[in-house]
């Protein structure tokens, strides 16, 4: 106690006054193990729900924050690429004439890739922009990735209001029978999604280089998805060429099965005039299990690396 | 007192890598190996910190304070050993604690307060005092990019105060408010102390640790070389710079004089121990030139127990010039009283040129105890008369 105090007479409060802290010493860390303590962690991210709601409404904020039109460049950029796209391949190149319903066909495809790029894009470069965060305070570092996923899917249900109002102007609705494929894909690409922005976020904080790795693979990956031609042609074309299997190949893709879902759930052109799909008419349901298997199971490996990864996050950025 | 904090064995490596893209990896790769290089920002840490307690962190620049905080904060993970705590935590840690620079003050006070554990509904309660506190009432809905470093940090050390911290983490942050401010928070940490939380603090300021640390650790290059008293510290961390001063001074040039001997004597040249505070006393400083020197300069000190400067003076701030010497001779500071405190008070000589680095200092050389009569706390021995009567 210093002298002033003394001399004041303003010494500490009495000791019953004085608070104690209750409660048993905890660990501050433990050093992250490969086969334990996913559920330790994924129980921790729950009890911080309450800041990963903060943060994703901080995400949004700051996405557009200092920009006049705001939160409508949510919707310019999916409208610019339906246009460009309806232009060039629905009119130059003729798709529009063999495919009905070309504009809602697009829409439907850029939806769910709009919301994969979006989580993959802003979660790879969440940790270096939150760095002033990071670098501070204790809190689950998954909470950067996960409040990209939650903004993400914000901007996704906007985006969906644009499909209602499709809907609404060209007068043709979806049949109803395969709406339950919407959540189903939309859970498939989440967790594909965010097993995938866990590793890339860690990654790129050692290497900066992943960021624009990123945008390379996303450009590749959008030509590898069924949106803005139709998945019969590259059978056809496969077929044709005598290399069958490499359709199934490409049917790999997990993005490619979403977007296919997307479309046959949400796209009332879907049916040629005899009444034969003309979407993908596989068994997508099983495909999308299947898919979303594999994919918790990559997002525990995901985690895992992100958790080992996670200690030295402070000093590398 | 029951612990609070408790580092078992805490060592934090760190890798440097003076690459970082993936075209210089791939490029340098044969060098790579040699671009890392790695050291140990912390070694085997053992350190307890009591409930209630305030701990001060001291150390030269890089020898592991801030590291060593980030560690018990949770924010950097060590390479090996334990760190265990209990209670609510909140850090200051560097500039600011936390802020995202695109949002305004007052969202970045529900964020902040969202991260060190407050709900929302807690943090509009406190939010008016927050700001209160900070003073930056017009610029809350400014975007904090915006924001000075001192604003930035009074609006930090609000909300870290407010949320109602078991253990605050403060490092170096004070030093950048204006004094008003720092005043302030200084006294928020006395009142913190008085009710029992307890605070970890890295600074400086050897001042600041006298006054508001009761135990500080001393590290350097990573190891906790001495835990103790914070004045046990603030003693040892200015004998080891004085050795470093030394070692410089010794590379330099052989020096031209030293100090040989210091005595605290009564008019009479008898050795003094004990005196009263209106007793004359001198100080005498035995010098020995090793070659002739001319237009130099003698500096006494007197420093309490608790290391801070008493008194100080030089021959040259008195106006004298000193007679030229070669070999053995003395010089005497004689003083008619000595008006301080009851007390231990220590003689600090050194003898240096009109210009340049000093050429020898003696710390504490000799002691000399005052006691008074009176019952007196501070520096001053004033010993005022009382009176009292009723106001006309």
């Amino acid at each position: 106690m210093s002298g002033l105090e003394q001399a004041l007479g303003a010494d500490a409060a009495p000791e019953d006054q004085r608070r104690h802290v209750t409660g048993e010493m905890t660990r501050v860390f433990s050093q992250a193990r490969w086969f334990h303590g996913f559920w330790a962690d994924v129980r921790e991210v729950v009890q911080y729900r309450e800041l990963l709601g903060n943060l994703v409404r901080k995400e949004l904020k700051v996405k557009y924050k200092d920009s006049f039109l705001g939160f409508f460049w949510t919707l310019v950029r999916p409208l610019l690429q339906l246009l460009v796209y309806s232009v060039a391949i629905g009119f130059f190149l003729g798709s529009g004439k063999v495919i009905p319903e070309f504009g809602v066909y697009l829409f439907t495809g850029l939806l769910a890739w709009s919301l994969f790029t979006d989580i993959i894009g802003g979660s790879t470069g969440s940790i270096i922009s939150n760095a002033g965060l990071v670098k501070k305070v204790y809190m689950p570092r998954e909470l950067f990735p996960l409040s990209v996923v939650g903004a993400s899917s914000v901007n996704f249900a906007v985006q969906l209001v644009v499909l209602l109002g499709a809907y609404v102007v060209t007068g043709s609705w979806p049949a109803p029978s395969n709406l339950l494929l919407v959540p189903l894909a939309l859970i498939t690409l989440i967790l594909f999604a965010t097993a995938l922005g866990l590793m890339l976020a860690a990654a790129n904080v050692f290497l900066r280089d992943v960021q624009y790795l990123v945008e390379v693979g996303l450009l590749l990956w959008f030509w590898m998805t069924p949106i803005v031609y139709d998945w019969t042609k590259v059978q056809s074309t496969l077929t044709d060429a005598g290399v069958p299997w490499l359709f199934d190949v490409y049917m790999l893709n997990p993005m490619a099965n979403v977007v296919l879902a997307f479309q046959r759930a949400l796209w009332p052109g879907g049916l040629t005039e005899q009444g034969a799909p003309f979407y993908y008419d596989g068994p997508l349901a099983l495909r999308l299990v299947i898919i979303s298997a594999v994919s918790l199971l990559l997002l525990w490996f995901a985690q895992r690396v992100f958790a080992r990864a996670q200690g030295n996050f402070a000093q590398e950025l | 007192m029951s612990d609070i904090i408790r580092l078992q064995g805490v060592s934090k490596q760190f890798r440097l890598r003076n690459d970082k893209s993936l075209k210089e990896r791939l490029v340098n790769r044969r060098a790579s190996k040699d671009n890392e290089t790695s050291f140990w920002a912390l070694k085997d840490i053992d350190l307890t910190v009591a409930e209630g307690s305030t701990i001060g962190l001291v150390g030269h620049n890089g020898s592991g304070k801030s590291t060593l905080l980030k560690v018990i904060g949770g924010v950097l993970t060590p390479s090996a050993g334990i760190v265990e705590r209990r209670g609510r935590l909140a850090a200051l840690l560097e500039l600011g604690a936390g802020f995202h620079g695109d949002l305004t003050g007052r969202e970045n006070v529900f964020l902040n307060a969202s991260l060190l554990g407050l709900t929302k509904k807690q943090t509009e309660q406190y939010f008016d005092a927050i700001v209160d506190f900070s003073g930056i009432e017009e610029f809350i809905d400014t975007q904090v990019k915006f924001y000075s470093s001192g604003m930035y940090v009074r609006l930090a050390f609000a909300v870290a105060v407010h949320v109602d911290p078991d253990i605050l983490l403060v490092d170096e942050v004070l030093a950048v408010g204006d004094e008003p401010f720092q005043r302030k928070c200084i006294e928020r940490i006395r009142q913190f102390q008085g009710e029992g939380r307890t605070i970890v603090l890295v600074t400086h300021s050897l001042d600041q640790v006298r006054e508001m640390c009761d135990h500080a650790v001393m590290l350097d290059h990573g190891h906790s070389i001495l835990q103790g008293t914070s004045v046990e510290i603030i003693r040892a961390f200015r004998d080891a710079n004085d050795e470093v001063a030394a070692e410089l001074l010794d590379d330099a040039t052989e020096s031209p004089a030293s100090i040989t001997d210091v005595q605290v004597t009564d008019p009479d040249g008898a050795p003094l121990l004990a005196i009263g505070p209106d007793q004359p006393v001198r100080f005498r400083i035995g010098i020995e030139a090793h070659e002739p020197i001319d237009d130099y300069v003698v500096g006494l000190a007197l420093t309490d127990n608790m290391e801070r400067l008493v008194y100080g003076t030089n021959t040259h701030m008195l106006g004298i010039t000193v007679p030229p010497a070669n070999g053995k001779h003395w010089v005497e500071f004689a003083v008619d009283r000595l008006p301080v405190v009851e007390g231990q008070y220590y003689v600090t000589a050194a003898v240096h040129p009109q210009r340049g680095a000093e050429w020898h200092r003696v710390d504490r050389a000799a002691v000399v105890r005052v006691r008074t009569t009176a019952s007196e706390v501070g520096v001053v021995h004033l010993a005022p008369r009382f009176s009292a009567g009723a106001a006309s």
